[in-house]
């Protein structure tokens, strides 16, 4: 029973990616590529996968909500039910899952800090199966940062981040964390 | 090597099984093999007044020969086999039989304690002149009480007539019903029917009242309470015959043990009580209230112990490990030593021919044991494993054993 | 956690962490699709040695809920002859492939034994008379989902404490949560001692019945193992039942549990258990929840 938990002082130390400016650019791209897709926005539902999915799905919302006026429904949909690695790794407290309106036949878009090897968008997909028939569902991240393991892919990134496999993409939001960057770790 | 003087270093040489000489530096010009004993107590070899061997009926668990070999293994050259066997020994024939078969094994004396009742039914009395007669010397009911005072007091007058021992099983079976440890903080947080210690004391009350009124001796097996312990203290002072035993268990362990994981390893009858209980029965052995040590050696196959605590059968097996535990526990003196594990136990079982000091001319009947050495349990010569000191280091063992002039155990293992 | 055992040792933090996951669960129960993959593939293995349909349907209901398969060892069912010990029946479960074993027995300490021969984690689903914990769990979890929190609430146990598994569970689980528990019953019906036991003691119903927030009531049988513990039933409604007269002077926001069955008409009135104060029924729905976040919960890799 662990809490997922970061050591700040450990992060520190590892090399910025990307600035809160950064950040806050690549939403607000990603918002507007989605409004080029759906100018019409009526259909689209943003759901952020637990835990930093959630904050930023919130962002790309109000991102739209000050250019269009529009108010795009926000929830989340946990994974922790639909992981396939329970038995290598601890049970860990479950994020909520909140869905706002009904999903069938809306285009839902899936929002997650880092897209890596793919598994959790697989289980955010099998997670959404059950809580209704979007007509579309797309996915959006703030990092993609390669090494897929699944054939899938993001339809919105904010940043694309060659990285080792070696290595460890951690995001950090204001929400969530106190802070804001992205950070690139070595792990030994 | 202890003798009535003191203890002694010297030189024991046997010849044919028996002692020719006992002095400082002896030569040794036939060529004897040798066996130094350097730092280790030379005294009489161990007596067992409440072992259960099971044969007759229960072979599975444990026979004759193998039980003669645990107690060869554990420094012993004698035991008393408890009668609660199938058929239960209460008549001339079958006593003849488990003395008989324990000769023939040729590693120790078996000497069959009869039953008091027949059957160990507690109705009527069992066949005590056929058992005296083949050679019974300690009536016990073992297992259960002799729970009628009247029975009780006819048999301390019949058995203390032909110059044996009553030896009782001290229980109450009112208070000790379904009951499976000692009743108390940890029974009561698991949940388990507890057996107070009153249900001992009661038995040991009544029957210090039987043997006072009497005159005859009452013998108390396996005391586990102190307030029993502090009962014959008080009988002793007023003259009243009674003589006690303590297991190894019981001054090693207490309940504590049975919080952990409810092992059935450490359930026995009577039950493993507090600490201030097992304070009080060290100090009632330290103190001559309590005489001997004696093991209740009670082999269960391990599908026996392979269920929950409640439906595990009762008992320990003690043989091995028996002088180790009492050393580890007490640390006592040579002279304390072979008291309770020896001399104490034969003359309570009227065994003529043990517990004598290694006596210049006399079969060699002796035990060589290490106080200081150290090991850790962990293989059985007994049929059945069912030990609470298996992985637990003792100090204390056993090196040498001679029965009846001959050597049946060296260094850990039958010869 | 290995094994769910035993609430005695259970902190604060276990016993939150297991209901905040019983939350999560109670919201997969109420979706459209009550079903989750979580456990696809696992095998819960359900050893009843003892009979509880109950308790057996709401593992069941809770396994399948994670999508895992069970498989069910029933001593009736099956020949539970002597010479099969405790330890051949549940190798040989694991053998069969149980992933996590769910263990029910009328001895005391059945479900530790167990764990101590398989490798996989265990559930006590109710030893004889010593612990039930996932009953604890799902008590604490309908009465924080009542009044928010357990910390400083006034729970009052009435009846057979001494013989009852439920009894000990909910004691630990309730004072580590900052309850205030109190026993009632004779003598004959609590424990030898409780030197051990957070709690404070009362001989009479009246004692508690105008003051607990909660009135935690168990099934009285007048004799247990031989021994006569009440002297008669009627005798001891007089002092320990919950009749309607007294029902009627509870405080306010206060609730009655019991965990099933009931013996109407002795230590709850007939009416009492359907009337409002009665959470009995949200007892056994918060017992599937409750199941589930422990079979999550021990399923995971690296318990410790």
């Amino acid at each position: 029973m662990i809490e997922p938990g970061l050591e700040t002082a450990r992060i520190r130390e590892a090399p910025l990616l990307l600035t809160d400016d950064d950040i806050r650019r690549a939403l607000r791209r990603i918002s507007h590529e989605i409004r080029e897709q759906h100018p019409y926005l009526d259909q689209v539902v943003l759901l952020g996968i637990p835990t930093r999915g959630v904050p930023l799905a919130r962002r790309i919302a109000s991102a739209i909500r000050e250019h269009d006026n529009t108010e795009v429904p926000v929830g989340s949909v946990d994974v922790g039910l639909y992981r396939d690695d329970l038995d290598h790794r601890p049970t860990t407290r479950l994020g909520p899952t909140e869905v706002p309106v009904d999903l069938d036949g809306r285009t839902v878009i899936l929002v997650d800090d880092v897209l890596f090897t793919g598994r959790t968008i697989r289980a955010a997909l099998d997670a959404l199966a059950d809580l209704g028939r979007p007509s579309t569902v797309q996915l959006a991240v703030l990092v993609d940062r390669g090494h897929r393991q699944l054939p899938i892919r993001a339809d919105y990134v904010g940043k694309n981040l060659p990285t080792a496999v070696g290595e460890r993409v951690t995001v950090q939001l204001e929400e969530t964390d106190g802070t804001e960057g992205v950070w690139l770790e070595r792990l030994s | 090597m202890l003798s009535p003087d003191g203890g002694q270093t010297v030189d024991i040489l046997i010849e044919n099984g028996r002692i020719v000489s006992i002095g400082p530096a002896l030569s040794n010009d036939a060529l004897y093999p040798e066996f130094d004993a350097t730092g280790c107590w030379v005294g009489p070899g161990f007596v067992d007044i409440h072992t259960h061997l099971r044969e007759p009926g229960h072979e599975y668990k444990e026979d004759i020969k193998s039980g003669s070999q645990a107690a060869a293994l554990g420094g012993y050259t004698a035991v008393v086999a408890m009668p609660n066997t199938m058929p239960a020994i209460d008549s001339g024939h079958i006593a003849r039989l488990v003395a008989a078969r324990g000769r023939e094994v040729g590693l120790i004396e078996v000497q069959p304690a009869g039953a008091v009742t027949l059957g160990r039914q507690g109705n009527e009395l069992a066949h005590l002149d056929e058992l005296w007669e083949a050679g019974s010397r300690i009536f016990t009911d073992d297992g259960d009480p002799v729970a009628d005072s009247g029975l009780m007091r006819q048999a301390l007058e019949y058995i203390g007539d032909l110059g044996g021992v009553v030896s009782q099983h001290c229980e109450d079976k009112g208070l000790s019903r379904g009951g499976h440890m000692h009743e108390g903080s940890v029974s009561s947080l698991l949940g388990i029917r507890g057996i107070p210690p009153a249900s001992e004391d009661i038995v040991v009350a009544r029957d210090i009242a039987l043997s006072e009124m009497t005159d005859r001796p009452v013998h108390f097996q396996h005391l586990s309470s102190a307030r029993s312990v502090e009962l014959i203290a008080d009988a002793r002072l007023r003259g009243v015959p009674v003589t006690a035993e303590v297991t190894p268990h019981h001054l090693m362990f207490t309940d504590k043990e049975i919080e952990a994981g409810t092992d059935p390893a450490f359930k026995m009858h009577p039950p493993l009580r507090t600490e201030s209980d097992r304070q009080g029965l060290i100090e009632g052995l330290r103190h001559g209230v309590i005489d001997v040590v004696a093991t209740d050696h009670a082999p269960h196959v391990t599908a026996d112990k392979e269920v929950p605590f409640e439906e595990a059968a009762n008992g320990v097996i003690g043989l091995e490990t028996a002088a180790a535990v009492v050393n580890t526990v007490l640390q006592p003196d040579a002279a304390e030593f072979f008291s309770w594990m020896s001399t104490g136990p034969a003359g309570i079982a009227r065994m003529a021919n043990h517990g004598r000091y290694p006596t210049h001319g006399e079969l060699a009947n002796l035990v060589v044991f290490d106080p200081n050495a150290r090991w850790i349990p962990g293989t059985y010569a007994s049929k059945s494993t069912n030990s609470p000191y298996t992985g637990l280091t003792l100090t204390g063992k056993v090196r040498l054993t001679v029965s009846m002039g001959r050597t049946t155990s060296s260094e850990g293992q039958l010869t | 956690m290995r094994h769910l055992l035993s609430t005695e040792h259970m902190t604060a933090t276990e016993l939150t962490w297991i209901l905040n996951m019983a939350d999560e669960m109670a919201e997969v129960l109420e979706r459209p699709i009550p079903k989750v993959p979580t456990l696809r593939g696992k095998t819960v293995g359900l050893l009843f040695f003892e009979n509880s349909t109950r308790t057996r349907l709401s593992f069941e209901r809770a396994a399948k809920a994670l999508s895992a398969d069970t498989m069910t060892f029933g001593s009736q069912g099956s020949s539970m002859t002597k010479g099969e010990s405790l330890r051949d029946t549940a190798l040989t479960l694991e053998a069969l492939g149980a992933d996590l074993m769910v263990v029910r027995h009328h001895a005391v300490g059945a479900a530790h034994r167990i764990s101590e021969w398989v490798d996989v984690p265990v559930i006590n689903a109710g030893d004889g008379t010593n612990q039930h914990p996932t009953q604890a769990l799902l008590d604490v979890l309908t009465l924080r989902k009542r009044f928010g929190k357990l910390d400083g609430l006034t729970v009052a146990i009435v009846g057979d404490i001494r013989h009852s598994r439920v009894a000990r569970s909910n004691v630990f689980a309730m004072t580590a949560l900052g309850a205030d528990v109190t026993l009632v019953a004779p003598p004959t019906l609590l424990p030898p001692t409780l030197d051990e036991w957070p709690v404070r003691v009362a001989h009479h119903i009246d004692d508690v019945i105008e003051s607990t927030d909660v009135l935690y009531l168990l099934r009285i049988q007048a004799e247990r193992g031989g021994d006569q513990v009440v002297p008669s039933l009627p005798e001891y409604v007089s002092r320990f039942g919950l009749t309607d007269e007294r029902y009627a002077r509870m405080s306010g926001d206060s609730v009655v549990l019991h965990p099933g069955p009931m013996n109407r008409g002795v230590e709850i009135a007939h009416g009492v258990a359907e009337a409002d104060r009665s959470l009995v029924l949200s007892q056994v729905r918060n017992g599937v929840a409750v199941r589930m976040a422990v079979m999550m919960t021990l399923a995971g890799a690296d318990r410790d």
